[in-house]
């Protein structure tokens, strides 16, 4: 079906061997980090609308029926405020972390990396694109289980805006190792395994009051990145929020969120070049 | 343009485990060294497992050979294999990480991730999804498309940012006549203006008749022929190839059939003959009377094609290649 002859083609002759090339060819140039990590973020979140929201709806029900379930065990004070600051960061656990690990595993399972792998696209887009996307998706799911918190405990609604600084600060530590655990994770399988144990653990150990827990517990719990993003939105329901821990609590987020983020784009080098 | 030298790769063997059998270590490429010219049409062809999407990860720098050199345009993929992604564009055999997207987000993502800027890589998916004529289903996510769409779909994204190397994993899968000749036109526009190469992966000898410039041969892992598709078919031109189907079994009372059966290739109830002129003639006018007759299907005599050149050659798969 080629109907082009040979000898018409620009640049010469087929039969002309190029053994002696003299200079290698130009290369085209790469494509710089920020326009395509906001090109990798736009296709993400538009994925949002075909695959995604069911899935925030389930996050924000779960969290939503948690806090009515704890209701009955706990009777206001601290207790309460970890119970709504648990619940509202299960929902970036929930996204950022399960689906997200789910993501990466499947993608890198089915061979989808090597799209992105024969693209000049820095590796660190791909990851922080997909990331930051997934951490979006979390945002309506989180704010609407904050605000019903407050109103079922009675807590005030004064210093939800801290949220704006939660979200990302743990939506980034969680995101970063969801998608380190979906890329390192050698089947599939496996990816959503350890997204669902990470976001049980989320679940048990950020929503259930610390002060009732085994010592190996707490250790466990102080051990987990979202740990931190519940107990600076925890302290930001009190009278008198100290922000000096709060913001102490967020900074753990910062750096867990830019070690686990190097870390998967690590991940992301190594899966995508075998 | 494109210069293969020695490449090997082999995969380790792998301990069986509960539901899983052992495999033994497997070359799945055995020294393939390859030119590719600027311009043209090259084709790898062989049936599944023959090696050749293991040959073209290597050559687009996804997988590491255990040895040899790969050089495009005067680069070293072995050593530098993030150059690749500079010089070509690579249509996999999976789409999953574009098939939620829509066609038009497909196209426009893959451009910038390939290093364009906003506004020039919606002038160009715009151009591609009008070249392809896939511009009425723009706006329809990837995955809710039939086989053959969403295949030219992963097409336009390949073209958006131009490149001189386009490297297609049997592109042509599942597409109707239509979108067949939708790729191919645009392959030979590129080709035409910009002397753009393609290296094309296929199993379907027709399409590697019909398209290829020159063709390497390919079974378990080494390159056993490599030139121009009549060229190869010249090795074998000093024969017919005659197909017999029957209808449930051959008839080996009559001796004439029963003395063909050592030299046919027998796939169900199809036996493949590859005979001199005279001598296929002999056995069309044996089967077309007599007994022989009413057990007859149908038959077909044909001048060789590819697929007979990779059997001559001593191809040992008996089936895998397609006529389509």
């Amino acid at each position: 079906m080629s109907v082009v002859p040979a000898d018409v083609l620009p640049g010469g002759a087929l039969a002309v061997e190029e053994q002696g090339a003299v200079g290698a060819a130009e290369l085209a140039p790469k494509a710089r980090l920020w326009p395509s990590l906001v090109a990798v973020y736009r296709a993400q979140l538009s994925r949002a609308r075909v695959a995604r929201i069911p899935l925030l709806f389930v996050a924000t029900f779960q969290s939503i029926g948690i806090m009515i379930l704890m209701r009955g065990v706990v009777d206001g004070g601290g207790e309460a405020r970890a119970v709504v600051a648990g619940s509202a960061v299960l929902v970036v656990a929930f996204v950022a972390l399960n689906l997200l690990a789910q993501y990466f595993g499947q993608l890198r399972a089915s061979g989808g990396l090597d799209h992105y792998a024969t693209l000049p696209v820095p590796p660190a887009a791909v990851v922080l694109g997909a990331a930051g996307a997934y951490a979006s998706f979390t945002v309506p799911g989180t704010v609407v289980t904050a605000v019903t918190g407050c109103l079922l405990f009675g807590l005030p609604m004064t210093h939800l805006w801290v949220l704006v600084a939660v979200i990302p600060l743990a939506g980034a530590a969680l995101a970063g190792l969801g998608a380190a655990l979906g890329l390192l994770a050698p089947r599939p399988e496996f990816a959503t395994l350890l997204g669902q144990l990470g976001m049980s653990a989320a679940l048990l150990l950020g929503v259930l009051p610390a002060e009732r827990m085994p010592e190996v517990v707490r250790l466990a719990r102080d051990l987990l990145p979202s740990t931190y993003g519940v107990e600076a939105f925890a302290r930001s329901f009190g009278d008198r929020p100290d922000w000096a821990f709060v913001l102490g609590d967020l900074a753990v987020c910062a750096v867990v969120g830019v070690i686990s983020l190097a870390v998967a784009t690590w991940a992301y080098r190594r899966a995508a070049v075998r | 343009m494109c210069a293969v030298r020695g490449l090997t790769k082999t995969y380790p063997a792998v301990r069986g485990r509960r539901g899983v059998p052992a495999t033994p270590e497997v070359r799945a490429t055995d020294d393939v060294s390859l030119d590719i010219r600027r311009g043209e049409i090259f084709g790898l062809l062989g049936p599944n497992g023959a090696g050749k999407s293991t040959l073209v990860r290597q050559l687009t720098g996804l997988m590491r050979p255990d040895g040899g050199s790969v050089q495009i345009l005067g680069h070293d993929i072995v050593r530098h294999p993030e150059r690749a992604a500079r010089i070509l564009a690579y249509l996999g055999q999976e789409s999953s990480a574009l098939d939620e997207l829509t066609v038009s987000l497909a196209a426009e993502t893959t451009g910038r991730l390939r290093g364009l800027e906003v506004r020039r890589a919606r002038a160009e998916r715009d151009a591609v999804l009008e070249e392809l004529g896939l511009t009425p289903i723009a706006s329809r996510p990837i995955k809710k498309l039939s086989g053959g769409q969403r295949r030219l779909a992963c097409f336009a994204a390949v073209l958006v940012g131009e490149r001189p190397l386009l490297v297609l994993d049997e592109p042509t899968t599942g597409m109707d006549p239509v979108a067949r000749r939708a790729v191919w036109a645009a392959v030979d526009r590129r080709r035409a203006e910009l002397g753009t190469t393609v290296l094309l992966v296929t199993h379907n000898v027709i399409e590697a008749e019909t398209v290829l410039d020159r063709v390497a041969v390919l079974d378990r892992g080494r390159v056993i022929a490599c030139d121009t598709p009549s060229g190869l078919k010249e090795k074998v031109a000093g024969e017919v190839r005659v197909d017999l189907v029957w209808r449930e079994t051959a008839p080996l009372n009559v001796p004439e059939v029963a003395a063909l059966r050592d030299r046919a290739a027998e796939s169900g109830r199809r036996w493949t003959l590859r005979l001199a002129p005279e001598e296929a003639r002999a056995v069309v006018a044996t089967v077309t009377g007599g007994a022989a007759f009413a057990a007859l299907d149908d038959f077909t005599l044909a001048t060789p094609s590819l697929e007979d050149v990779y059997l001559a050659l001593g191809g040992a798969a008996r089936q895998g290649l397609v006529r389509a």
